[in-house]
């Protein structure tokens, strides 16, 4: 989830309103979103540079740290949780956002050439006229584009933002993609000229612009977007032209989103546009941008307009399970920005149109509105309702009983990691290493690369972490292991496996053997001579994890379901372990 | 030998409260050191007593310091050695030890106690303090030493850090003045001897342990009616785990920093092809009303094996074959292992059980859910409920579940639920009029509260503390 940082002073200006924290925290519960932490500016710079604190006398202005659901991009910046919550609390009517009244001939226009298909195919433009930016405002715009190209932008490789100053360039505008060469400007925050190539090399020191150089670094061609004096705006996704950019002074703002995701460039769009609309001269008024493409269609952007969704009031009262009203639900959409126009059909069912506005990207269906319906209600007003029979699976259940047996023995269950080394299942166990295992492709944690293809490294390591508990150490597991297994879609299987060691001053070989006749006893399966398949018997064998002539293999039904023995002293060593242990694992679906 | 060792120990803190300090202790009653730290460690594994440990560093003499203290530094025997009047050099030389004459005049020189003239050896100054024997009889009474002193001792090598271990002990919860060794078993031996009345018999273990809030659980769910879903394929599809679930190609969840993609089996080889291809509709262009996504979804992408990320992949593949027959309602339920691809810490684990159920019916409402939630929560001892909206890209509405913790004094978030979407649903084929409310947590997570641990790791994974796991009653929640 997102986490927005707003002044606490500032926020409670635009409500119009003051609130103790806990009244402030209880208002964000009902709407859904999280105060999640209070804090200073200064505390989050001593944060940042480790800092002890110290004198916290005044720390500046309290901020807010909110938590806002992923898919609310409006609710990215002060001015759409200001406007979100004012409307919420009744104070406000929903915005009407316009696009400029002007034609076709007099607008501003983006040209896009063919090559820029090759790398970043989409452009989407708009222009916010006579804004008034004071250093908060301007701060929050930029702020919100560093959100938004951390979220929905996909840390730019979908989308990425540039806003320039319109009074510096000239239009018409072309988007193109370059050799690399042949492209060559001064960039923001610096002083040079740079050609592209050496800007790219040149940023590979740059912690903040470094890692967003990979989507496009391999490109023949580079997108960038030039005015008609050949003046760069940007070179997308990584950064802007120092001459355009935008600052406290700037008047008429120019954006520009170039994407791989169209659809998404317009959520961006219109969230940059929407919610910095309300400080141009023409408040909530947007001037278009004609943007037209290689094969000749062109198209005027932002889209601004109301997406129209019929709601039948019935399916809304289902869902929540409480019959209103249908003024009561108009009245509770409207708190949500969703505007619901009543009208009756022909066989009398009410519905409503409701109009999603272009904030609201997170509607798709009519259960959106539906679920704005029961938080605008109140989810905790909701009354219960108790809804107008059968066994555990045969597996679980057989699991359980094994469990209950082999604890009554007086061994103790622990649970231990499916996901380990490639060491600790091949090297650490004596074994040649091969590719029988499921490996993980990238994995966060080093000791993760593989699932577990048997339970034995996991109860070894717990051995080795609790050399000082008092000896015998008796432990189990019952728990699934991973099998490469081509006859199943996923191309793996899960085995349930059952795993027992005995670690003392003696080996415990003999009470290992015992275990072994135990659960199999208690699965009703027979003791047999060697050669039958009708139970089961025991066998030597040649594992190398286990001591050589101290071991061996239960077969059952002709085949080999499990192994016990006496931990060879080499993987003893490995694991860490000073004392003596016996070990036992048998695949227990097998038995089933 | 140790037995005696165990009865000093255990006699001793029967009219004191501690042993401050285990080698002092060994001292006092003529153990070795080693032998009653192994004997502590013992009796506190069996909690007789509480070990702590104690790590000291000190400063000892080497054999070199030793004779220093003892006899005076080098620098002040060739002190005392040359007269007031002053020594020819041989003279000198002659008297005293050839390694003292050496390190002697070195020390002597840069104390500006002597001066050497090519034959002759005089005094500069007319007395002089032998500091260096001072220094080392303090160290060698532990008394305190500046800094400087010890680091210049320690460069001419007269003294040594010495690490030194021991415990201190008291009393533990199971203190008696003497242990007996519990029996694990009645012999013929006892009983003819006698001696089975003094015998105390290891507790027997009656039930299974680990994470006895699993088998709870299961008990509640068992009792409100509801089925187990086959949960035993850690190994999934994207497809299953994401796509199905209307959780578009792009979502943050199906990047590589949170989820454990496979490179062995690399890719799923079979999906059913007429439910992908709708499922492909649905986050393109939409339908069933709803707008879609507007993105180019991608096979590929659908195909890459995961370790699955949540058990509602389980619960997709359920609700998937549910809707290939004519409609029944159904209440599902499991409790299995998830992955998330994050680093391990005191409440983050790469591995967790997650706990899931869900009832599939028509007409199902908000109201439903809450009173669902309201029954299975109270069985497992929450009965304050309230519900804070949420998001989830495959429910809708959302809710998360927050209980109130009277020791903590707080809301606690406890788990999430929802209605899954129509997306989900209608590409599956389950008839309009169904509805599925869901809820999910982590099994940890209440485990933690109910035992009031705060560190994940004491419960799960090799770092265990298999003490603590024996110790745990069986737990006993509200029923």
């Amino acid at each position: 989830m997102p986490t927005v940082s707003v002044g606490r002073d500032r926020l409670f200006e635009s409500l119009g309103c003051t609130y103790t924290d806990e009244e402030f925290d209880e208002l964000c519960f009902q709407f859904g979103i999280e105060l999640d932490d209070i804090t200073t500016e200064k505390a989050i710079q001593r944060k940042e540079k480790h800092l002890e604190e110290e004198g916290v006398e005044d720390d500046g202005e309290t901020i807010y740290k909110i938590e806002v659901p992923a898919n609310r991009y409006d609710l990215l910046c002060l001015e759409g949780l200001a406007q979100a919550l004012r409307i919420f609390n009744g104070l406000d009517p929903i915005p009407t956002y316009k696009v400029a009244n002007i034609g076709k001939e007099s607008m501003l226009e983006m040209c896009v050439k063919t090559e820029t298909s090759k790398i970043r195919p989409y452009v989407v433009c708009a222009v916010l006229r006579g804004v008034t930016f004071d250093e908060a405002k301007y701060n929050s715009f930029i702020e919100l584009q560093d959100r938004l190209h951390q979220n929905i932008c996909r840390r730019r490789t979908l989308v990425a933002i540039g806003t320039h100053d319109l009074d510096t360039i000239e239009g018409p505008f072309t988007y193109e993609a370059l050799p690399p060469a042949e492209i060559n400007f001064v960039p923001l925050k610096q002083t040079r000229n740079f050609r592209a190539d050496e800007l790219m090399e040149f940023y590979k020191s740059d912690l903040k612009l470094k890692k967003f150089l990979h989507i496009i670094e391999n490109s023949p061609v580079y997108p960038v977007i030039y005015d008609c004096k050949r003046t760069v705006l940007s070179l997308p996704p990584i950064i802007n032209g120092a001459h355009s950019a935008i600052s406290l002074k700037t008047k008429n703002v120019f954006i520009e989103c170039t994407a791989t995701d169209l659809t998404k460039a317009n959520i961006v769009l219109n969230t940059m546009v929407t919610m910095f609309s309300m400080y141009c001269e023409r408040k909530f008024e947007v001037e278009p941008v004609k943007v037209t493409y290689p094969d000749g269609k062109s198209y005027v952007c932002p889209d601004l307009s109301i997406y129209n969704m019929n709601v039948p009031l019935s399916y809304i009262t289902g869902i929540i399970g409480v019959q209103l009203p249908e003024d009561k639900v108009a009245s509770l959409l409207h708190k949500m920005q969703l505007r619901a126009e009543k009208s009756v059909s022909e066989d009398k069912e009410v519905k409503f149109v409701v109009s999603v506005p272009p904030t609201r990207s997170d509607v798709l269906h009519p259960c959106d509105v539906a679920e704005d319906v029961a938080i605008a209600y109140g989810y905790n007003e909701i009354p219960k309702r108790k809804p107008a029979s059968l066994n555990p699976l045969p597996l679980s259940q057989f699991s359980d009983l094994i469990r209950t047996e082999i604890a009554m023995t007086g061994y103790t269950e622990v649970l231990t990691w499916i996901l380990c080394s490639k060491k600790e299942i091949f090297s650490m166990l004596n074994r040649e290493e091969d590719n029988s295992a499921v490996t993980i492709a990238d994995s966060r944690t080093s000791e993760f690369e593989v699932v577990r293809p048997s339970l034995m490294p996991g109860l070894l390591r717990t051995v080795g972490h609790n050399k000082d508990h008092p000896k015998p150490i008796k432990i189990f597991e019952v728990g699934d292991i991973v099998l490469l297994d081509d006859t199943n879609d996923v191309g793996a299987v899960n085995r349930r496996h059952l795993a027992a060691l005995y670690c003392g001053a003696n080996s415990g070989f003999e009470l290992i053997h015992g275990l072994v006749d135990k659960i199999m006893e208690a699965t009703g399966t027979n003791f047999v001579s060697p050669g039958n398949s009708t139970g089961y018997y025991i066998e030597k064998s040649e594992e190398p994890a286990f001591l050589q002539g101290r071991q061996a293999s239960v077969i059952y039904g002709g085949k080999r379901i499990g192994t016990f023995g006496i931990v060879h002293p080499k993987v003893l060593k490995e694991y860490d372990i000073p004392d003596v242990c016996s070990f036992l694992e048998l695949d227990m679906q097998s038995c089933l | 030998m140790a037995d005696e060792a165990e009865d000093a120990i255990l006699a001793y803190l029967k009219d004191n409260d501690e042993i401050s300090n285990s080698a002092k202790f060994a001292q006092d009653f003529g153990f070795g050191h080693d032998e009653i730290v192994n004997v502590i460690r013992r009796l506190h594994g069996f909690r007789f007593v509480d070990a702590q440990d104690i790590r000291r560093e000190r400063w000892v003499l080497t054999e070199e310091g030793k004779t220093y203290a003892a006899v005076g530094s080098p620098e002040f025997q060739l002190f005392s050695t040359v007269p007031p009047e002053g020594i020819a050099r041989e003279e000198l030389q002659k008297k005293l030890d050839p390694a003292v004459y050496k390190i002697g005049c070195q020390q002597a020189i840069k104390n500006k106690w002597v001066e050497m003239a090519k034959t002759h050896v005089s005094r500069k100054v007319q007395h002089a303090d032998d500091i260096v024997k001072n220094l080392l009889l303090r160290i060698q009474n532990d008394e305190a030493v500046n800094q400087e002193d010890i680091d210049a001792l320690k460069r001419r090598k007269l003294i040594i850090q010495q690490v030194w271990k021991g415990n201190s002990v008291r009393k533990g919860p199971e203190y008696a003045p003497k242990r007996k060794r519990a029996a694990t078993d009645l012999t013929r031996e006892n009983l003819q001897r006698g001696d089975w009345k003094e015998l105390e018999f290891k507790e027997y273990n009656f039930s299974a342990k680990g994470l006895p809030v699993r088998r709870q659980v299961q008990t509640i769910f068992l009792n409100m009616g509801f089925e187990e879903m086959p949960t035993n394929n850690y190994v999934e599809s994207s497809f299953w785990n994401f796509d199905a679930l209307f959780q578009p190609q792009q979502h943050p969840a199906r990047d590589s920093h949170d989820t454990f993609f496979l490179k062995v089996p690399y890719s799923t080889k079979m999906l059913p092809e007429d439910y992908v291809e709708r499922v492909k509709e649905i986050h393109e262009s939409g339908g069933y009303q709803s707008r879609g996504y507007g993105y180019d979804w991608k096979r590929e992408e659908a195909n890459k094996n995961l370790l699955r990320t949540h058990t509602t992949a389980v619960s997709s593949r359920m609700l998937y074959a549910l809707a290939q027959k004519p409609f029944a309602p159904k209440k599902y339920y499991s409790i299995d292992r998830v992955f998330r691809n994050e680093a391990v810490d005191r409440t983050h684990l790469a591995e967790f059980h997650q706990i899931e159920g869900l009832i599939c019916d028509r007409g199902l409402t908000l109201g439903d859910l809450i009173g669902v939630l309201h029954d299975f929560f109270s069985r497992l001892g929450m009965s304050k409920l309230r519900f804070k909206p949420a998001y989830n890209p495959y429910t809708e509405p959302s809710m998360e579940i927050f209980s109130y913790h009277e020791g903590f004094k707080k809301w606690v978030e406890v788990g999430n639920s929802g209605m899954f979407r129509p997306e989900m649903l209608l590409p599956m084929g389950l008839p309009e009029d169904v509805r599925v409310i869901a809820w999910g947590l982590s099994l940890e997570r209440p485990t933690m509260i109910l035992y009031g641990i705060d560190n994940i790791r004491d419960l799960f994974g090799p770092k265990v503390d298999l003490g603590l796991i024996k110790r745990n009653p069986i737990c006993r929640l509200g029923l």
